[in-house]
């Protein structure tokens, strides 16, 4: 857990060394196309680019320490505000497709396993094939195409918050989500095949067997939990991956999510909000982290910290 | 004698193109309530298909094509799946070779008895957990309460032994099927499980089919043998009458083959150089990190050794009593952490890597499994011929000697251009033998290596390294768990104990007037100790 720490650290380093370091000034975006120089070096020395670098990062990590997020350059905000206006539709699709897929891929990976060489097994393989191999947003557009426009069984894009009534809220979510998730099942699909298939070949499978154990709890209380410590590091890793696949996702169903808050953050080299949202999401990926650790203990006893 | 399983006329298909039609060819066998039928013989005749046919536990490939197996007068080739389910546990149960690996590890000791009672009986989880820590008492495990909530990796292999024996009886099937399920184990835990086996199974009149390679074990637990070969029953007979009088030359082979446990007489020549000597050589793993607490674990302890030329030490112990770590030691695998090491007049124990590699050539190690130790996408050749290839030998030149040393450990050298999946498992130590042989080395480490092999292609590896070392004046050290196999090699043995040498002498003196308590439990642990089969005769 304290190894949080220097990791935020590097990364608070590394973001804000990157933004300045590479060209683009947002000074300039800021005052226009018609901005002369001089109008240009007041807006820097207003934002306090005109300072020397270290003193700039000193005095934005000491304002993060304190809880003081900063002022978006572009938006008049708070970051603060920004991000909690936008938190919400990002962590409702990340958090649906990550059950949707999972309810569906780990099922459908033992199924396959328990059947190996079958049809369903085959069909599984090809699926995930076809899962790896199509882009996000034409997954996403063919899903519009078919169910919004042509079955007209959801809205076409937009997103409702969850306070406005859940039944609108997942009408609007399950598409994004079904989007995202297609890939996520394709690959732990196929490492909790593979997983399970491994594990259906050790011993004590036999010794389960040998007890007179069904098919049902031999897969499911015996190979499926010894299974669980690589298919919980995809998962893990797809969460990670997730927070990537979202931007496009939330550009192709116009859902006004973080994703879409660091491509317009980026565009207009709004510092502030770049930087705190990459930190967070790297917040988000050490307590994932944390969190598979902790998940590898609890599924094998042997595994101790 | 009512007989609890009765096997008729069991034919087993293999799937085609297999070196053979048939895993298992019209065997019939039957055991009795109370009596233990052993079946024996070496790896591929088909005796693990049998248990497993039992049990209805054959993998796919193979499928059982004539016969029947009478459970009680109940066909199991014949009834459904759910039937045979209902069977397992309750009234045929099986044990299996590996303690180690037929636990589930993520589940706790007591919960996996505990699935049994759930899945084949109606009782509630008060009884039902009494019913285990009674069973648990009955194997004689200490403190079972505690081993109730334990996970199969916090226990030892005998242990583990005992939970999947309790597991098995728990629900007093009449039939027990055991497939080789002490060959994991040390001798003194083999023992007390083989004892275990034959109490249990007398109280409660079980049948048991035990399965096993070893004739020592045999004629410990036997009431009757059954020789298979090649998945044909060739003898089958009371123990007694079967050791002594074997009928089949096969069986009188695999007999004869088992080393005896009375020391081969070997003259020394008491003015040979010594080769290697090791001076207090300790091993201590584990020193304290940055954020663990150090728990140091002294492997290796105050070991002090020598092999003359020409001459072989036996070190034999049991697991994790250091044998390998010394051996690993010695070839420098590993660094020593206390003591030296003499290889001639050289100290080699604590030597750089880079001066070390000048002596490296000179000690050569065959290890235990031959299908591991060769490098499967290499040609045996290439493998040969590397290590002098290393030390400036030209290919042609090295190439010559990898035929000539094929010549030496019997293979055919035209055979040299070949895979290591092309050779048996017999064959393959042959070429690690070969192998460590074309550095020429002072000294030859044999760690366990023909622990792997069928009694009959162990007995001729012995007699390829007996007669190997007699022509090339090689120093050995021989690392074994088995003593009949140090019996017939060495001429001193030491004999190993939590990392010391708690005895240390001649063969001859060691076996016959064993001074340590640990050597004597050792040798009154060695299975078929009373037999030398050898000589068809007890010893």
């Amino acid at each position: 857990m304290l190894a949080t720490i220097p990791v935020l650290g590097m990364v608070a380093i590394f973001v804000f060394l990157m933004l300045r370091l590479t060209p683009g000034d947002p000074a300039a975006v800021i005052a226009g196309d018609n901005a002369n120089a001089e109008q240009v070096a007041q807006i820097r020395a207003k934002l306090g680019l005109d300072e020397p670098l270290v003193s700039q990062f000193v005095i934005w990590i000491t304002k993060m320490v304190q809880g003081d997020f900063g002022e978006s350059f572009f938006f008049k905000k708070t970051v603060a505000e920004l991000i909690s206006q936008r938190i919400e539709p990002t962590l409702s699709l990340a958090l649906c497709t990550l059950v949707l897929a999972v309810a569906i891929a780990v099922p459908l990976g033992v199924l396959a396993a328990h059947r190996h060489g079958s049809w369903i097994d085959r069909f599984v393989m090809g699926f995930s094939v076809f899962g790896f191999s199509i882009p996000v947003f034409v997954v996403g557009y063919l899903l519009i195409y078919v169910f919004a426009i042509e079955l007209g069984l959801v809205p076409v894009q937009g997103y409702s918050r969850i306070a406005g009534g859940f039944g609108s809220f997942i009408e609007r979510l399950i598409l994004p989500s079904i989007t995202l998730a297609v890939i996520y099942i394709a690959l732990i699909a196929r490492i909790t095949r593979a997983s399970v298939i491994e594990i259906l070949g050790e011993d004590y499978i036999r010794t389960a067997r040998a007890k007179g154990l069904s098919n049902r709890v031999v897969l499911m209380r015996h190979a499926l939990r010894n299974a669980a410590v690589p298919i919980i590091t995809v998962i893990g890793i797809g969460i990670a991956l997730l927070i990537g696949g979202v931007v496009v996702t939330e550009s192709v169903y116009n859902i006004p999510g973080l994703g879409r808050l660091v491509v317009d953050a980026v565009l207009a080299r709004d510092y502030p909000v770049i930087q705190v949202v990459i930190l967070m999401f790297s917040f988000v990926y050490v307590l994932i982290n944390l969190v598979i650790d902790l998940a590898y203990s609890f599924f094998d006893p042997r595994i101790r910290y | 004698m009512k007989s609890v399983l009765d096997i008729r006329n069991l034919t087993i298909a293999l799937p085609k193109g297999s070196d053979r039609p048939h895993a298992v060819e019209n065997v019939s066998l039957s055991v009795g309530a109370g009596e233990i039928v052993c079946l024996v013989g070496e790896s591929g005749s088909g005796k693990s298909v049998i248990a497993h046919t039992v049990m209805g536990l054959l993998a796919g490939a193979l499928k059982p094509v004539g016969g029947e197996i009478l459970l009680e007068g109940e066909d199991v080739l014949k009834v459904d799946e759910a039937r045979l389910r209902e069977l397992r546990c309750t009234r045929m149960s099986m044990i299996f070779q590996e303690p180690m690996t037929a636990l589930n590890p993520v589940m706790t000791c007591g919960d996996q008895i505990d699935e049994v009672l759930r899945t084949h009986t109606s009782i509630d989880a008060p009884t039902r957990k009494k019913k285990i820590i009674a069973i648990l008492e009955r194997v004689h495990m200490p403190d079972p309460e505690r081993l109730y909530a334990s996970y199969p990796h916090q226990l030892s292999g005998g242990q583990r032994q005992r939970i999947m024996i309790a597991m098995a009886l728990i629900l007093e099937p009449v039939l027990l099927i055991a497939d080789e399920p002490t060959t994991a184990l040390d001798v003194t835990t083999q023992a007390q499980i083989l004892e275990l086996i034959r109490d249990i199974q007398r109280e409660r009149g079980t049948g048991v089919l035990f399965i096993t390679h070893d004739f020592g074990v045999v004629s410990e637990i036997a009431d009757r043998v059954a020789v298979l070969r090649l998945g044909n029953l060739v003898e089958l007979g009371p123990t007694e009458e079967v050791l002594r009088r074997p009928q089949h030359a096969y069986s009188r082979m695999l007999i004869s083959s088992v080393p005896s446990m009375t020391p081969k007489h070997r003259d020394r020549d008491t003015a040979a150089i010594v080769v290697l000597r090791t001076d207090g050589l300790g091993k201590t793993y584990g020193g304290s990190s940055f954020f663990q607490k150090s728990r140091p674990v002294r492997a290796a302890d105050d070991v002090s050794i020598e092999v003359r030329r020409g001459e072989a030490l036996g070190i034999v112990g049991e697991s994790g009593s250091g044998k390998s770590t010394v051996a690993r030691c010695i070839a420098r695998l590993i660094d020593p952490t206390e003591g030296r090491i003499y290889l001639g007049g050289d100290e080699v124990g604590w030597l750089s890597s880079r001066v070390l590699r000048k002596h490296r050539r000179r000690i050569q190690i065959v290890f235990q499994d031959p299908y591991r130790s060769l490098n499967p996408r290499r040609t045996v050749v290439e493998s040969v011929i590397e290590g002098p290839m290393n030390y400036g030998v030209s290919r042609k030149e090295a190439t010559e000697r990898a035929k000539s040393l094929f010549e030496i450990v019997r293979l055919d050298p035209r055979a040299l251009d070949r895979y290591p999946h092309q050779f048996s498992g017999g064959q393959r130590q042959r070429i690690c033998i070969a192998r460590a042989l074309a550095m020429e080395p002072e000294l030859l480490i044999a760690d366990e290596a023909v622990s792997a092999l069928d009694v009959s292609v162990q007995a001729q590896v012995l007699q390829l390294l007996d007669d190997i070392r007699d022509k090339l004046k090689l120093a050995m050290l021989f690392i074994t768990h088995d003593l009949r196999v140090a019996a017939q090699v060495c001429e001193t043995i030491a004999v190993m104990q939590k990392g010391k040498v708690v005895e240390y002498g001649l063969v001859a003196d060691v076996f016959n007037t064993p001074k340590h308590v640990y050597t004597q439990e050792l040798l009154k642990a060695a299975p078929g100790k009373g037999w030398d089969f050898a000589a068809f005769a007890p010893a």
